[in-house]
């Protein structure tokens, strides 16, 4: 477990500038067979429609999943994520074009704790949509 | 429909230990688009201190729900699978899971309430090794969308 951010070198309020995860309606279809979750709703736009759904949409876990995936590129090993929840606030709707949607995350550390660990606030949006809201990664840093 | 009340409190285990695969987790990194070699690369992994590589923090998705959606799918239960989305979920790690690992989950629903037209259920499970060595804790919220209406 060897974090390369130090914790005594990050303080409160820092930010961790934003990245960019495009998704497209390719990415469900593999994270629907890596995942197990075969929800039609992830990639049959027309049982989505006929379920109330604007459009094909993506799993909620492929959304946090970037969120993960944001925060463990910042503290340098997966492994040094000890905590992370999520709620889904809104629906990332992935249309059936080459664009596909583009979900935007950052962070700021909120809190510094014992033990090394500190609370990375994210935030998640899609088209303008916050689609992860309460979302918070406890970090343990070198 | 409401969903019934008298789930709340049932435990379902595991059916057999779930085996933690290197090719699992590469195949799970690929689908996140997730180039990390931690996740990859045994020899990177071990570098960074890992016995072997590591699986990304939302990897217990794969088969922590396992036991759970044995109750999802009980028609007592009264749960419509077509209205199901996601609300909440959260990972608390006692220590990462890496390749190698053969993991047991026991699944409690702990919630079911409703929220405006929403019906909403809890399930906390506990992912331990099948020595009993505490893994990680998963806590899922899944929304019933006009569950309550």
């Amino acid at each position: 477990m060897t974090a390369t951010v130090k914790y005594d070198e990050v303080e409160v309020g820092q930010e961790i500038p934003a990245a960019e995860y495009r998704v497209r309606r390719v990415n469900l279809v593999m994270y629907a067979g890596a995942s197990g979750d075969f929800n039609p709703i992830h990639w049959n736009e027309r049982f989505a429609k006929a379920v109330g759904l604007p459009d094909v949409i993506a799993h909620g876990m492929y959304t946090m999943a970037q969120g993960g995936r944001f925060v463990t590129d910042w503290a340098g090993d997966p492994a040094a994520v000890v905590d992370y929840g999520v709620r889904f606030s809104s629906m990332v709707v992935v249309p059936d074009d080459d664009e596909g949607a583009t979900i935007t995350v950052s962070g700021v550390v909120e809190e510094k704790l014992d033990d090394q660990r500190v609370v990375v606030g994210l935030t998640a949006r899609a088209d303008d949509a916050q689609v992860l809201s309460k979302a918070r990664a406890v970090v343990r840093l070198a | 429909m409401a969903l019934n009340r008298d789930f709340v409190g049932r435990t379902y285990a595991s059916s057999a230990p779930y085996e933690v695969s290197r090719v699992k987790i590469r195949e799970f990194a690929a689908a996140i688009g997730d180039a990390n070699p931690i996740y990859r690369d045994k020899e990177a992994a071990r570098a960074a201190g890992h016995p072997d590589v590591v699986a990304p923090p939302t990897f217990p998705i794969v088969f922590s729900l396992q036991g759970g959606s044995e109750a999802l799918v009980d028609p007592d239960l009264g749960l419509n699978i077509a209205m199901v989305v996601h609300g909440e979920q959260r990972f608390e790690y006692t220590r990462p899971i890496h390749a190698g690992d053969e993991l047991v989950t026991r699944a409690t629903i702990t919630d079911i309430r409703s929220a405006g037209r929403n019906e909403l259920m809890t399930i906390r499970s506990e992912v331990t090794t099948v020595s009993g060595e505490p893994v990680c804790t998963t806590y899922n919220t899944i929304v019933e969308r006009g569950g309550a209406a």
